[in-house]
């Protein structure tokens, strides 16, 4: 009853969102169609004109959600089109979530082992997320075909040099958490460093490793888009929209809508590290009573 | 007597031409698919797919490069992929490039070499509106003029530069994006456009004042080849260093036969071969992709030396213009290009009676769709 119940509020939460957003948006582009794209009573523009090519209506954007596209040299639904692109673009930030899942976890807890290290490499760990996506591209896409790596393993490259971050800053925290008290019975146990870190720290760890992990699956997700532009690819999303970015002038909508089917994707992997998170809750408690 | 004689010789004629028979199945002709290895080769892009690659794509399809005993990759090009460098640095076999854009990178050291012209001519034009009064580059003086920079811009201003202008005076020389909408909506006078893309972009626009689409009669254009400032565009590059390899001349030999061929046969078969750049996954619309093979086909043939081989004329008007502005600090040495390949292609081609030059190759005319669907 209770599930049900809160399933009725999500729904209408994302409604209400929707039509929000929706409403906002047409109430912006009919205010600057009024006004000529003035801020009324002075000669000041509008941040953004609203015009139909810059603006287009939002049931022009809906309609091309609904309408065909061509795939080829047959047409496919628009949707199925940006399904069959983000279920490439899935698997590429797949691989890159999990990689940097990897590596973020390893590197915090090397860094916990040995002060030496944290102080070493923190730094180096920020000042590598101020490395512009677009100089980074070539050269993992060159490193990556020398090695004889297909491009979409660059790719995912990318998407995990994005998501490593927030995972090793968080977990570093995290399994620096527990307090001295813990710590300190762990030792009058005679625990090992190996015991304590997987019996305390890192159960305590994952309060701070979920949100971090929310954010690093978007980040994939829009890891694996940047890369396909930068690279490019035979498909994804990314590709999509470099396409439909090419022909923006002649059909604004199916930007819009390529742009709609990325942050979809984006909530369905937040959405899945979201379940994983309740079900991992739900086996602790199990585990507790 | 002469009988036995006479079947002697028959039997050792016959004999003999098994044995050559035999040689040559050791021995493989080039181009007939009789292979006792494959060799893979990977092919740069500089773009996405589209009808101006139409030819790789044709040969992969058609199984023309399987002849020449190849298993060609074909890798797109992305917004930060540079098709020479990534020559260069060995992470391809082979790329497609502009000729200046390449010697650029060649004079930064790149060990890079043309082994093929594809193109002829050059497919840049700067387009306005017929109502403007640009019928020349001299009419550009006092107007906004479009241009994509990144080394795009180096025929307008040599060819304004001819006409007695300054770029830096003469006229409001300004960013331009890959559309044509600053030109449909005014903003400049002058917009640059390839031929086979952004023009058909204009023609596939509606006119707001009939209602149907724009037609080239309202259009005016410079063609950079009539201004006697053209580069040379797409070419086949290959690995400098590697060359000295003799495996990797004969691969070279093998993919610029197999990618002439290749485009042989979009000559003959503009729509099979539309087709086919659709089928590779383009989100573009038939009609465009339509005229841009029409287009391409246009750049590339006639080519009145045979496919694939260099326009002296041209390279040295090329590197003139490359020289004159600063693109280029020195003319490239002799080993910027050579022609052994296309000609030793050439060879193989003729000898199979394929059409080399295409000089009865006729322009059709294609319908453009609104929108270019």
């Amino acid at each position: 009853m209770a599930g049900r119940n809160r399933a009725v509020r999500v729904v209408v939460t994302v409604v209400v969102t929707i039509c929000l957003l929706v409403a906002i948006w047409e109430g912006y582009k009919w205010f600057g169609q009024q006004t000529n794209d003035l801020v009324p009573g002075t000669g000041i523009e509008l941040p953004v004109s609203t015009d139909d090519l810059t603006m287009p209506h939002a049931l022009d954007i809906v309609g091309e959600l609904a309408g065909d596209v061509r795939d080829g040299r047959s047409t496919l639904p628009m949707t199925l089109y940006l399904l069959k692109k983000a279920w490439f673009t899935l698997q590429e930030a797949a691989i890159g979530f999990t990689l940097g899942l990897v590596i973020g976890l390893a590197l915090a807890v090397v860094m916990l082992r040995w002060r030496v290290v944290e102080r070493g490499l923190l730094p180096w760990v920020n000042v590598s997320q101020t490395v512009p996506l677009i100089a980074l591209a070539p050269i993992v896409v060159t490193w990556g075909r020398q090695q004889d790596l297909p491009d979409l393993f660059s790719i995912s490259l990318i998407a995990t040099y994005l998501t490593f971050f927030p995972v090793a800053v968080s977990a570093l925290r995290g399994l620096k958490s527990p307090d001295a008290a813990h710590v300190e019975l762990m030792r009058s146990y005679a625990a090992s460093w190996g015991t304590t870190l997987v019996k305390l720290r890192l159960p305590a760890a994952r309060a701070f490793l979920f949100p971090a992990l929310k954010v690093a699956a978007t980040l994939s997700v829009v890891g694996a888009i940047v890369g396909e532009i930068s690279i490019g690819t035979k498909t994804g999303l990314g590709r999509a929209i470099l396409e439909f970015a090419q022909r923006y002038a002649v059909f604004p909508e199916r930007l819009y809508a390529a742009v709609i089917g990325s942050a979809v994707l984006g909530l369905a992997v937040f959405g899945l590290v979201n379940l994983a998170e309740r079900w991992l809750e739900g086996r602790k408690r199990g585990v507790v009573t | 007597m002469t009988m036995r004689i006479l079947a002697k010789l028959a039997a050792s004629v016959t004999a003999v031409a098994l044995l050559a028979g035999a040689c040559g199945s050791d021995d493989p002709v080039v181009g007939t698919g009789d292979c006792d290895t494959v060799d893979s080769a990977s092919l740069q892009l500089q773009w996405v797919t589209q009808a101006q690659f139409a030819g790789y794509y044709a040969a992969v399809d058609q199984g023309i490069y399987d002849k020449y005993c190849l298993d060609v990759t074909i890798l797109e090009g992305g917004v930060d992929i540079v098709p020479q460098q990534q020559l260069a640095s060995g992470a391809v076999d082979f790329a497609v490039s502009w000729v200046p854009k390449a010697l650029v990178s060649r004079e930064e050291g790149a060990d890079i070499v043309n082994v093929a012209q594809v193109f002829q001519r050059s497919g840049t034009l700067q387009v306005s509106w017929a109502d403007s009064g640009i019928n020349g580059p001299a009419d550009l003086a006092g107007k906004v003029v479009g241009n994509w920079g990144w080394g795009n811009e180096f025929e307008l201003l040599a060819g304004a530069h001819q006409a007695g202008l300054d770029p830096s005076s003469d006229f409001e020389l300004v960013g331009q994006s890959f559309d044509m909408l600053a030109l449909l909506t005014g903003e400049i006078d002058a917009a640059q456009a390839m031929i086979y893309n952004e023009y058909a972009q204009v023609l596939e626009a509606v006119n707001p004042d009939t209602g149907s689409l724009y037609t080239e009669d309202d259009l005016s254009v410079i063609d950079w080849n009539d201004e006697g400032t053209a580069m040379l565009q797409d070419a086949i590059w290959a690995d400098g260093a590697r060359l000295a390899n003799e495996d990797y001349q004969d691969l070279t030999t093998r993919f610029v036969a197999g990618s002439l061929e290749g485009w042989a046969y979009c000559r003959d078969n503009g729509g099979k071969c539309v087709d086919i750049v659709l089928d590779n996954g383009s989100a573009l619309g038939a009609s465009h992709q339509a005229w841009q093979m029409n287009e391409i086909n246009g750049l590339i043939w006639p080519s009145s030396d045979g496919v694939g081989m260099m326009d002296g004329g041209l390279w040295a008007q090329t590197v003139d213009v490359a020289t004159s502005q600063p693109i280029l600090s020195a003319a490239p040495d002799a080993g910027a290009y050579t022609t052994e390949y296309a000609e030793a292609a050439l060879k193989i081609l003729n000898g199979r009676g394929m059409d080399t030059t295409g000089k009865n190759w006729q322009r059709v005319s294609v319908t453009l769709n609104p929108g270019g669907e």
